[in-house]
C-alpha cells in the first residue's frame, strides 16, 4: 500500500545519540529544526524552538519531560512505542536533554500504563550498564538520567502545565501561559515537555539527517505521523502514514468504507462529515495527534456527542467557568436533542455557548471540548432534529461510578 | 483502627517521606504507594503525609480527591475498571458493563460485600482497536464479551481464596 511508511520501524539503538553527542548543542537542535518537525503531540509547536527556548536561558536545573499521559480517546499509538520502540525512544529523551542542558529526564506515564513501567525501568537499567545513560554517557563527558513517574488518572494532565503541577505533587490544573514551561517549568526550572512520538522521530532525525525526514509528507507538515485507527473498521490499529494522506485513503487503509463520519483527533478534534473526505491530514489542514475513529453509517451522532461530552464533564479540572459549567449544558441539550425537545432558538444558544467555551476557557481542554457539538450539530442536522422521543431512549444513558 | 497498626503507618509515611527527601514532588508518588498497600488514602495517612510534607492536610485532600486512581473510601482488592469511551462503546461495552453488574451484583461505583471487587468506568485506556478493554487493578484486558466476564472474575477470586479469610485481613485496615 503507497499511503504506508515505516521510517520508525528499524533503529539501531544509540545511533542517533551517538551522532548527536559528537555534535554541539546547537548543532543538534539546528538538525531538528531543518527537519520541520512539529510536536506530534496535537498541539503542533515546532520541536527545534522549544528546544531552543529552553536551550538559550541560563539554569542550573533544566529537565525535559516525556509526555506518556496518551489519554485522548482513539489514541494508542504512544502506548505500542512505549513497548516497541523504547531504544529509539530513550535516545531521543537524552538526545533531547543533551539539546537543552538537561540533566535528567522524566518520563511521564499515565497510571492506566502502569503495567509497562517494569519494562521500562529494566531497559533503563539495562542502558546505564552499557553506558548509554549515567555519568558520561558514551564517553562524551555528557551526564544525563531519565526516571519513571506515574501519573494516577487524570486527562487534563497531559497538558503540559498540569503535567508539571502533578509531578509537583499538585492538583493537575492547568496553570496560566505565559510563563511557559521552557522558562518556569518543574520546580520553577526551565522544562521542555514533549510527546513520546516526536522524541522518537528526533533521534530517527539525528541518526539519518534532517533531509531523510522532509522527503517525507509535505511543506508544512514534514515527516509522517502514527494513526491510531478504531472504531467502525475491519482492520483497526496503528498506521504509520505521511503527512498530507486524505480522509479517503485513510479509510481505505483500514477497511472503513461506508463511514458516515470520521473523528479527526480524538474526543478534542473534528467529526469530519462524509462529504468531506477529501480533506487531508497535516498542520495545513487537519492537524491531529493521530486518534482517528471511524463512525459507521449505523451510528447515532447524538451518541457520539454524548460519550464525548460525558468524558469532558468528568475530565474538566473544573478551574474556569466556561469549561466547568459549559461541558454540562452542551450535555443537556444533547439529551434534549436525543429526546427530540431542543427548539431551535435554544440550540443556536448552545451553539454560542460552544464558540465562547472554545474562545474563553484557560486551557486545550475547554478550547477544545466543544468541538464535536458544534461540527455534529452543524453538519448533522437532519439527523439531529425533530427526533421522536423513544428513539433517544435507551441508548447511551448516562454512566454513574467513575471513581472519586 | 488499631494504635499498633497507626503507629506502623505513621512509621511507613515517615520512611516514604524519607525517601524523597521530604519534598511536596515526592507526594504523588507517596500517595500511590499508600493507595496501593491500603487502597485507600485515609485521613489518618493524609494527616500524615501532610505533617512529613510540611503542607496542610486540607491539600493532601485537594490532591487525593483530584485523581481517580486515589481514594479516600477503601477500594476492593481489585478495582474494575471498565473503559466507557467511545471506540469500546462502539464494540460493545454496554454489554460487558451489564454482565459485570450480574456477575458480581454490584451496580458501577460500587463495592462487593467481601470486599474483593470494586467496579469504575473509566475513560480510554489506549486500547481502542481491541475494545472492549478493562483493567482489574494493573491488569489489562481486552476484546471482552460477556462470556469471558466470569472467567476473568474468576482469576481474581482463586488468587486470594476464600472471601472470609480476605474479609478478616482487611477488617484490619478498615
Ligand atoms: C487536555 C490536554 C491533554 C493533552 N494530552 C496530551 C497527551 O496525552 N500527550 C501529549 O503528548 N500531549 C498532550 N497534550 C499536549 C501537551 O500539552 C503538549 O502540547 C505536548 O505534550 C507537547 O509535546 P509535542 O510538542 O511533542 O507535541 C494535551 C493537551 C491538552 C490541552
Ligand atoms: S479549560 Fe477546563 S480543564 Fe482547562 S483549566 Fe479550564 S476548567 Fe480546567
Ligand atoms: S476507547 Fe476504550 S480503550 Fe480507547
Amino acid at each position: 500500500m503507497a499511503n504506508v511508511v515505516h521510517i520508525m520501524e528499524r533503529y539501531e539503538p544509540g545511533s542517533g545519540l551517538k551522532k548527536a553527542l559528537s555534535q554541539s548543542r546547537q548543532d543538534v537542535i539546528r538538525t531538528v529544526r531543518e527537519s520541520g518537525i512539529k510536536g506530534r503531540g496535537g498541539a503542533g509547536f515546532p520541536t527545534a524552538v522549544k528546544w531552543n527556548l529552553c536551550a538559550v536561558v541560563q539554569s542550573e536545573k533544566k529537565f525535559i519531560v516525556c509526555n506518556a499521559d496518551e489519554g485522548e480517546p482513539g489514541t494508542f499509538k504512544d502506548r505500542l512505542l512505549l513497548a516497541e520502540r523504547t531504544d529509539a525512544l530513550f535516545d531521543g529523551i537524552t538526545i533531547g536533554g543533551y539539546a537543552i542542558g538537561a540533566k535528567l529526564g522524566i518520563i511521564y506515564l499515565r497510571a492506566e500504563y502502569t503495567y509497562m513501567r517494569p519494562g521500562l525501568e529494566a531497559k533503563l537499567a539495562e542502558r546505564r550498564t552499557s553506558g548509554l545513560l549515567g555519568t558520561s554517557i558514551l564517553g562524551s563527558g555528557c551526564n544525563f538520567d531519565i526516571e519513571v513517574r506515574m501519573g494516577a488518572g487524570a486527562y487534563v494532565c497531559g497538558e503540559e502545565t498540569a503535567l508539571i503541577q502533578s509531578l509537583e505533587g499538585n492538583r493537575g490544573e492547568p496553570r496560566n501561559r505565559p510563563p511557559y514551561p521552557v522558562n518556569t517549568g518543574l520546580v520553577g526550572a526551565p522544562t521542555s515537555v514533549n510527546n513520546v512520538e516526536t522524541l522518537i522521530a528526533c533521534a530517527h532525525i539525528l541518526a539519518k539527517g534532517p533531509e531523510w525526514f522532509r522527503k517525507f509528507g509535505t511543506e508544512a507538515s514534514t515527516g509522517t505521523k502514527l494513526l491510531s485507527i478504531s472504531g467502525d473498521c475491519k482492520k483497526p490499529g496503528v498506521y504509520e502514514v505521511p503527512w498530507g494522506i486524505s480522509l479517503a485513503d485513510v479509510i481505505d487503509l483500514c477497511g472503513g468504507e461506508g463511514a458516515k463520519a470520521v473523528q479527526v483527533g480524538g474526543a478534542s478534534g473534528r467529526t469530519v462529515p462524509a462529504a468531506q473526505f477529501r480533506r487531508k491530514l497535516g498542520f495545513e489542514d487537519l492537524a491531529t495527534g493521530g486518534s482517528i475513529i471511524i463512525i459507521g453509517p449505523e451510528r447515532d451522532l447524538l451518541d457520539v456527542a454524548e460519550n464525548f461530552l460525558d468524558f469532558f464533564v468528568e475530565e474538566s479540572c473544573g478551574q474556569c467557568t466556561p469549561c466547568r459549567e459549559g461541558n454540562p449544558k452542551l450535555l443537556e441539550g444533547v439529551q434534549l436533542l436525543k429526546h427530540g425537545k431542543c427548539s431551535i432558538g435554544y440550540l443556536r444558544e448552545l451553539q454560542g455557548l460552544g464558540r465562547t467555551m472554545q474562545a474563553a476557557s484557560k486551557c486545550g481542554l475547554g478550547q477544545s471540548s466543544a468541538n464535536a457539538f458544534l461540527d455534529i450539530t452543524e453538519h448533522f442536522r437532519s439527523e439531529i432534529l425533530g427526533r421522536v422521543s423513544e428513539r433517544g431512549q435507551g441508548s447511551g444513558a448516562r454512566e454513574q461510578g467513575r471513581a472519586s | 483502627m488499631l494504635a499498633t497498626e497507626r503507629e506502623s503507618l505513621r512509621h511507613e509515611i515517615a520512611e516514604l517521606a524519607e525517601k524523597f527527601e521530604h519534598k511536596r514532588d515526592g507526594m504523588m508518588p507517596m500517595l500511590e504507594t499508600i493507595q496501593e498497600k491500603y487502597r485507600c488514602v485515609s485521613d489518618f495517612a493524609m494527616q500524615e503525609v501532610a505533617r512529613q510534607l510540611g503542607v496542610f492536610p486540607t491539600e493532601v485532600y485537594g490532591v487525593v480527591s483530584f485523581y481517580s486512581f486515589l481514594s479516600t473510601e477503601p477500594k476492593g482488592k481489585f478495582v474494575i475498571r471498565l473503559c466507557r469511551t467511545l471506540s469500546c462503546d462502539f464494540a460493545g461495552k454496554r454489554e460487558v458493563a451489564r454482565q459485570l453488574e450480574n456477575e458480581l451484583g454490584i451496580r458501577f461505583g460500587e463495592t462487593t460485600k467481601d470486599r474483593l471487587f470494586s467496579l469504575e468506568y473509566c475513560n480510554c485506556l489506549g486500547m481502542c482497536d481491541n475494545g472492549p478493554a478493562l483493567l482489574v487493578n494493573n491488569d489489562v484486558y481486552t476484546r471482552v464479551h460477556p462470556e469471558l466476564v466470569s472467567d476473568i472474575l474468576e482469576k481474581y477470586r482463586r488468587m486470594f481464596g476464600p472471601a472470609s479469610q480476605l474479609e478478616e485481613m482487611e477488617a484490619h485496615h478498615a
